[in-house]
């Protein structure tokens, strides 16, 4: 039995252990903003925040995650209104938007390493796929999302 | 079905023993829109369950008493924008409050039953606003005249001295003024003599207008729906493994090591796949299914392999070909020629890979199949699930989703088949999602290609005579297109046919042959190709002859204003000519595809180790017309990294008649750190036609790249992906 708080709200949940947190969040808690692109953490599309650090929940299995906090992209902000989600409004970044919601949440943690991050540091830290190559509006979005944090 | 294990009586509540929040209730956020996204509106779940509204006009638009207006989109949103641009159009001609609109999925059901009344559904060929622009005016104009012949009715006056604009008619004498949610009911009853006239595009007074699209807030805090994310009660979970060898079939299957696997309800054979259903989650289905050793009946195609097709292609290049366009005499003009040239341009199989694998949610009941998918043709998927299911197709209701990607891929509906097969045996909703390794394997690609050109210069070393011979495999043939075998098919030499250099002497061939591996469109094709080989050849004229590549290309287009125009764009925008540090360089490509025309200038550094890095990348395109520019300016972003990921990585390799690249650990994508500044420049010329936004970015960059990877190192690269070349070495 794990016993794990996603986005404020503690589960007990018994299942298999080697089931990787995604599948916890898709399928059990029906949590679907969190999505399944490759099944071996290479592209991202699953990255949920585990006590704070950016993780690919596809890799991560439940087992390991008793007593976690899990944060997911619908608990980043209560209304839509984290500065990463604002900056992605307005500077228009999805296309598709299945990358999106690992996007989002891969910089929100980065941002918090990296509160005024450099071309280089965004090219070192944000490694997710978007295969609708939203990247030149998405690197604008992180520098506006860096600069309405600090503001 | 072979049962082994089954809990029929799973419930959620198994996992789930307690659930409540830390602080000791529920807490519910509701989503607010920020002023700059406060326009249009769309719901979350894009597909509707009801296909009829209250308050209805037609079967395109309902308008509520308060105002409130309803506009149905017939198309596929997979990113490309088109749920925003087409209601755009209609408001443009409605004369509606945009802030009002709310738009949803037309049904595919109501159109089959109707009459076809929505028209094409489809979303491929960057076809959605340049097939169905008139259409969409005819709809907006009529409802709108509908509406002032309601309230001309009402004062009784002459409709000709109503105005509408913003959701209001007024009568201009007097003054008076009715609302269209006080004018719905009637115009619904009212039969126009004779359709109004459209808009012409100088009459426009909302679009063009870069707007927020309507699906952007949804997509940013993970509310909205695809169809990977469907949820219906009972449903249980399907992965799936086919054949790796195409046309292959399932011998046997040992499932015996499955005995004692939590949450497995069987696994379902079927004539070239294999499949296990679980309840609970997908992972239990795909952790199980890998477990499983299926043996194979692969056949003759099991000893094809990648080394073996290129040759043989290389090998056709002297066969006999069919025409597709032939003007002057090529023949002549090369034997008389005092310098001519040779080359032959190669690129792989690619899988489209959108981010969202391929998936299908089905509930087969005796009387009804309903389907939850993303697909790029909901019409198509209608009648192809129907075939499936034996049902009629009134019987089956696709709900359509947001699509995590398409390309070309989503509409082969071969998903929707395997998941009614599968629920026919399971008699239970069945969600099947294919891994990414089977949606890599499975994908029908885009064609391998060969092209071998021939040129002969003239003394003032421009090209008097080329010609252009493919080797490739029908995609019409594959997706199952009639056409005429005397006959180029299109895709097959899109892009070389169409080439805009004026060269007297223009000969382009074409043969056709598929092999076992089905092939599909996939963004831009034949461009996607095409553009890197012929762009690529023209390059290694204007070098050996010493004519700077764009002044070539300029001379080529000489009397051609529009290409001119994105070629001028790209260049002067490019800095062309400008000095470079030692081991950079630019390379300039330009085309048309769908009626738009596009040029690149792509700047690369070619560091000694060979390590590539594409710098910027300055786009000129003309879409003749715009709906909704921002889209066409992130199309044009999207295409080129599409293009760029194709170029720099792109290739499925084929072994033993598999395809070996599987996950994107060993298919690569360009990602933020790979990817180019991409500066892009409308420049659309107008006129009668509409050029298409999504595609025509696409072909050119491979070419701008390679050109300028030749500019930097003095390597030609005739073979994608580029990545295969060694570009180390002195600069």
């Amino acid at each position: 039995m794990i016993t794990i708080d996603i986005n404020g709200i503690s589960w007990q949940i018994d299942i298999e252990p080697d089931t990787p947190l995604l599948w916890v969040l898709r399928d059990i808690i029906g949590l679907t903003g969190t999505k399944f692109g490759c099944g071996i953490a290479q592209c991202g599309a699953c990255t949920v925040h585990i006590n704070g650090i950016a993780m690919r929940s596809c890799s991560v299995p439940i087992g390991g995650l008793d007593r976690a906090k899990v944060v997911t992209i619908e608990g980043l902000s209560p209304d839509n209104n984290h500065p990463v989600q604002r900056a992605w409004i307005a500077e228009g970044v999805p296309q598709c938007g299945y990358c999106q919601s690992g996007q989002i949440m891969a910089v929100a943690a980065f941002l918090k390493t990296f509160p005024k991050p450099t071309d280089a540091d965004i090219d070192a830290g944000v490694t997710n796929i978007c295969r609708c190559g939203t990247y030149e509006a998405l690197r604008r979005a992180i520098h506006r999302a860096a600069d309405m944090t600090k503001a | 079905m072979h049962g082994t294990g089954n809990d029929a009586t799973f419930s959620r509540r198994h996992f789930i023993l307690t659930a409540m929040s830390a602080a000791g209730g529920l807490i519910v956020g509701i989503a607010a829109a920020p002023d700059s996204a406060r326009a249009a509106t769309i719901s979350k779940q894009p597909w509707t369950d009801s296909d009829q509204a209250p308050h209805e006009i037609d079967a395109w638009i309902a308008i509520d008493p308060d105002d409130s207006i309803l506009i149905r989109y017939q198309r596929s949103e997979m990113g490309q924008g088109s749920m925003t641009a087409l209601p755009m159009i209609i408001t443009e001609e409605l004369q509606c409050d945009w802030s009002k609109v709310r738009i949803e999925y037309a049904s595919a059901n109501r159109s089959i039953r109707e009459n076809r009344i929505y028209g094409d559904m489809f979303s491929h060929g960057s076809m959605s606003v340049r097939q169905s622009q008139r259409m969409m005016q005819q709809v907006g104009a009529s409802a709108r005249e509908r509406l002032i012949a309601a309230a001309a009715a009402r004062w009784h006056v002459s409709a000709s001295e109503c105005v509408a604009a913003q959701s209001v008619v007024t009568h201009r004498p007097s003054g008076r003024a009715l609302r269209y949610g006080q004018l719905a009911a009637d115009a619904a009853r009212v039969k126009l003599a004779a359709e109004p006239a459209i808009k012409t595009p100088a009459q426009f007074t909302f679009i063009p207008r870069s707007i927020p699209r309507v699906d952007l807030v949804h997509k940013t805090d993970g509310s909205a729906k695809f169809g990977i994310d469907a949820q219906v009660p009972d449903m249980v979970f399907a992965a799936i493994n086919a054949c790796p060898v195409r046309g292959g079939k399932l011998k046997s299957v040992d499932e015996s090591m499955l005995s004692g696997t939590p949450g497995i309800v069987g696994v379902v054979k079927l004539e070239n796949a294999v499949a296990v259903v679980a309840t609970g989650t997908f992972w239990r289905a795909k952790r199980a299914l890998s477990r499983l050793q299926p043996e194979w009946d692969v056949g003759a195609a099991g000893s094809i392999d990648s080394t073996q097709l290129s040759a043989q292609f290389r090998a056709a290049l002297t066969e006999r070909m069919v025409t597709a366009r032939n003007d002057g005499d090529f023949d002549r003009a090369m034997s008389g020629a005092v310098r001519t040239f040779e080359a032959i341009y190669e690129t792989p199989y690619l899988s489209h890979s959108p981010m969202e694998p391929m998936n299908a949610t089905v509930n087969l009941q005796p009387d009804r199949l309903d389907v939850w998918v993303g697909t790029q043709d909901a019409e198509m998927a209608l009648g192809a699930a129907a075939r499936f299911s034996g049902l009629k197709p009134e019987q089956v209701h696709i709900h359509n989703a947001f699509l995590g990607g398409g390309f070309g891929r989503r509409d082969a509906n071969d998903d929707i088949a395997q998941a009614i097969a599968i629920a026919r045996v399971v008699k239970r909703p069945v969600k099947l999602i294919w891994t990414r390794e089977e949606d890599t394997r499975q994908d029908r690609f885009r064609p391998h290609a060969v092209v071998g050109f021939k040129a002969a210069v003239g003394a003032d070393g421009m090209p008097t005579a080329w010609s252009m011979r493919v080797v490739t495999s029908s995609i019409f043939k594959s997706v199952g297109i009639p056409f005429p075998a005397d006959r180029a098919e299109p895709p097959a030499v899109d892009t070389l046919e169409s080439n805009g250099y004026n060269v007297a002497n223009t000969r382009v061939e074409v043969l056709l042959k598929n092999t076992h591996l089905p092939v599909w469109f996939y963004r831009a094709p034949g461009g996607n190709q095409h553009v890197f080989a012929l762009e690529g050849f023209l390059d290694e004229i204007a070098s050996a002859t010493g004519i700077d590549p764009y002044l070539m290309r300029r001379k080529l287009l000489r009397g051609k204003p529009d290409w001119l125009k994105v070629l001028d764009t790209a260049a002067e925008k490019g800095d062309w000519g400008k000095p470079l540090p030692r081991g950079s360089g630019r390379g300039i490509a330009i085309c048309t595809f769908t009626d738009s025309l596009c040029a690149q200038v792509a700047e690369v550094t070619v560091k000694p180790s060979g390590l590539l890095k594409v710098n910027r990348v300055i786009v000129a395109l003309d879409t003749r017309h715009m709906v909704n520019p921002q889209t066409v300016v992130e199309q044009a972003e999207s295409s080129v990294i599409f293009g760029l990921t194709a170029a720099l990585y792109g290739k499925i390799t084929i072994k033993e008649g598999a395809a070996v690249q599987g996950n994107f650990d060993t298919y690569r994508m360009v990602r933020l750190a790979d990817a180019p500044r991409i500066d892009v420049h409308l420049v659309p010329s107008g006129g009668d036609i509409w050029g298409g936004a999504g595609e025509p970015a696409v072909p050119p960059v491979g070419a701008a790249v390679a050109n300028a990877i030749f500019a930097a190192t003095g390597k030609r690269i005739r073979t994608l992906p580029i990545v295969d070349t060694d570009l180390s070495g002195p600069t």
